[in-house]
């Protein structure tokens, strides 16, 4: 696919995404709010997974403390103001991913994968045990923020299509922060360290600080989608940081295929659109879920978005490779 | 704390820590031998669960259960390995965590199609039903000495295998280096679905004998899964004897914690994690 005709077809899934609250269902800007914000997630992780070869299971951690922060720095009966609670809950999200990646980072592979998974479980517990955050039961963001500058007031959250559009305009924002950062030397020597560590030691880089770099980086924007969330459903429990979330999160980076941002985010959108219909059919709807899942793995090794391509080669009659 | 308190805190970090040895040993194994990394395993051990509620409602018995449920997880084991894991062998970690995860998923829900999603209590063998009196006030029941002796038997019995018998020296020479191993004319593959079948037995026992002291309930194996990998981490991929050590520490930890910090008790063990990571980041006793 040549730049023109991708740029062409991006554009083209923004201007559907864009006209989604025309459709005046609220039923369907919920569910595409939702898919939007899982986007950004997924996006985040596959900065660690699909270009540094990262392999976080513990990346929901960074969405449910910025959650956790945008419930926590609210006033209870007031509004916060956004441009205080927004950049405030990334950064503490950042923070905690600084701190944990110092540890985590010092670990690869195997350990890696399970050293990221206890770290997240730690935060999981500190949620779920201790009153902080209203134990067990969760939290209630009460009033959602304001983004009122002075007296101006650009957008209003609390408008179910104003909060869609500002969610959408993260999403793309994210996603183009991301494509310049990939495209930076510092993107460059992400990916190189993908594809050889040594290599890079051995050209002199300090790559345990891209690392943690990429790390950190990786935990703000998953913040990004963590604050979204909170502020789109007003409600907030330690399930948000659970293992399944991390696997889910890791699921769609991997359905989409990983290394490609616009996959990841593909991935989101097939992963909460199946989410939705299995539901619909089934309470077992995880039995689906997980076959589909196992079915992907076993017969589909690129994620879905090989699949264009897999398709042009079986009708071309040539050798799937 | 009193003399009778920690003693009794203490049967019990062994008792919970052995158990958790038996689920740990099998995860390691299959991490350093296949080059695994098997979220389901947690699902095994709530799957023996299930059995000893299922079983030991048929016949009756605890013990029966376990007689009957040894051989059901081993074939399980075999069945899993042939059908779904061996070709995993050649995929990078990413897609076995993801075909794991699926599994999982898959067999919760065939747990709860297939008995359901209540809690269930699942009754102590009669023979075992009774307990030490400490002091006037404090006892300790027998079935929980029993599940540790149990597990000390087979700790013995599994450094017997993998350190004295023809099978543990291919399964050491496997976790070394596979590639020399096949060249030398040894069936690997026959190998990897033993250890695996083992380590899913390994599981399924260590659910049969919690089933009655933690009763039987959905999601089980996640917490058992999270907490075995950190034993794994601690003790070094591979490892057995670390794996023993580290569930040791992980069950003191766990349950002194649970006294001495009620608080943070949840924390308590990845706190050990990251201690022990900090200095050592490849756990106790890596191999090699």
């Amino acid at each position: 696919m040549n730049a023109q005709v991708s740029l062409i077809l991006k554009l083209a899934v923004l201007a559907v995404l864009a006209c989604v609250p025309l459709t005046g269902e609220s039923f369907y800007v919920e569910v595409v709010s939702k898919m939007l914000v899982m986007a950004i997630f997924a996006m985040s992780l596959d900065l660690l997974v699909g270009f540094t070869g990262l392999v976080s299971l513990g990346h929901a951690a960074y969405f449910g403390i910025a959650a956790y922060a945008a419930a926590l720095l609210s006033p209870k009966y007031d509004a916060a103001s956004l441009w205080f609670l927004f950049p405030a809950s990334v950064g503490l999200a950042a923070l905690a991913a600084l701190v944990i990646g110092l540890f985590v980072l010092r670990t690869k592979g195997i350990y890696f994968i399970m050293v990221t998974l206890a770290f997240a479980q730690m935060a999981y517990f500190v949620f779920h045990d201790t009153p902080v955050g209203g134990g067990s039961d969760g939290i209630y963001l009460n009033v959602k923020p304001s983004a009122a500058i002075g007296g101006w007031e650009p957008f209003d959250l609390g408008n179910e299509h104003h909060q869609y559009y500002f969610i959408l305009a993260i999403l793309v924002l994210v996603y183009l922060f991301l494509a310049r950062v990939l495209k930076s030397p510092f993107g460059r020597a992400l990916v190189g360290i993908k594809s050889n560590e040594h290599r890079m030691q051995s050209m002199g880089y300090l790559t345990f600080r891209y690392k943690l770099g990429a790390f950190t980086l990786a935990g703000a924007l998953g913040g990004v989608a963590g604050f979204l969330y909170a502020v789109m459903f007003g409600f907030v429990t330690p399930e948000l940081l659970s293992w399944h979330e991390s696997g889910n999160v890791l699921l769609m980076v991997i359905l989409g295929g990983m290394g490609n941002l616009v996959g990841a985010a593909v991935g989101a959108f097939a992963f909460e659109g199946m989410r939705g219909v299995f539901e619909g059919w089934t309470e077992h709807w995880q039995l689906l879920m997980g076959s589909v899942i196992v079915a992907v793995v076993l017969f589909l090794p690129g994620g879905l978005s090989s699949l264009p391509g897999r398709l042009r080669r079986a009708l071309q009659g040539g050798d799937d490779k | 704390m009193d003399f009778a308190t920690f003693l009794i805190q203490t049967l019990n970090s062994l008792q919970y820590g052995l158990l958790l040895f038996l689920v740990a040993s099998g995860l390691t194994l299959v991490f350093g031998i296949m080059g695994i990394i098997n979220l389901a395993h947690g699902s095994f051990y709530m799957i023996g669960a299930y059995m000893a509620f299922v079983l030991s409602s048929a016949t009756g018995s605890l013990v029966w259960a376990i007689v009957l449920g040894i051989p059901l997880a081993l074939i399980f084991g075999a069945f899993l390995e042939w059908a779904l894991f061996s070709r995993l062998y050649k995929r990078d970690h990413l897609e076995q965590v993801l075909l794991t995860y699926g599994l999982i998923l898959v067999f919760e829900q065939l747990r709860s199609l297939l008995v359901d999603n209540d809690v269930h209590g699942v009754d102590i063998p009669a023979f075992l039903g009774a307990s030490i009196q400490l002091t006037d006030v404090l006892s300790y029941p027998v079935y929980r000495l029993a599940i540790s002796a149990v597990c000390i038997v087979l700790a013995v019995a599994l450094y017997f295998v993998i350190q004295r018998t023809r099978l543990g020296m291919m399964i050491r020479a496997g976790n070394d280096d596979r590639t020399m191993v096949e060249a030398l004319g040894i069936n690997i593959n026959m190998i990897y679905r033993v250890v695996f079948a083992l380590g899913v037995a390994l599981a399924a026992l260590a659910g049969m004998l919690a089933a009655p002291i933690s009763s039987v309930f959905p999601n089980m194996g996640g917490q058992v899964l999270i907490i075995s990998f950190v034993i794994v981490v601690i003790g070094g991929i591979g490892s057995v004897w670390g794996a023993l050590v580290a569930a040791l520490i992980v069950g003191f930890a766990d349950t002194f914690g649970k006294v001495l910090l009620p608080e943070i008790s949840g924390m308590v063990v990845y706190l050990v994690m990251a201690a022990v990571l900090l200095w050592r980041p490849e756990g106790i006793l890596k191999k090699g």
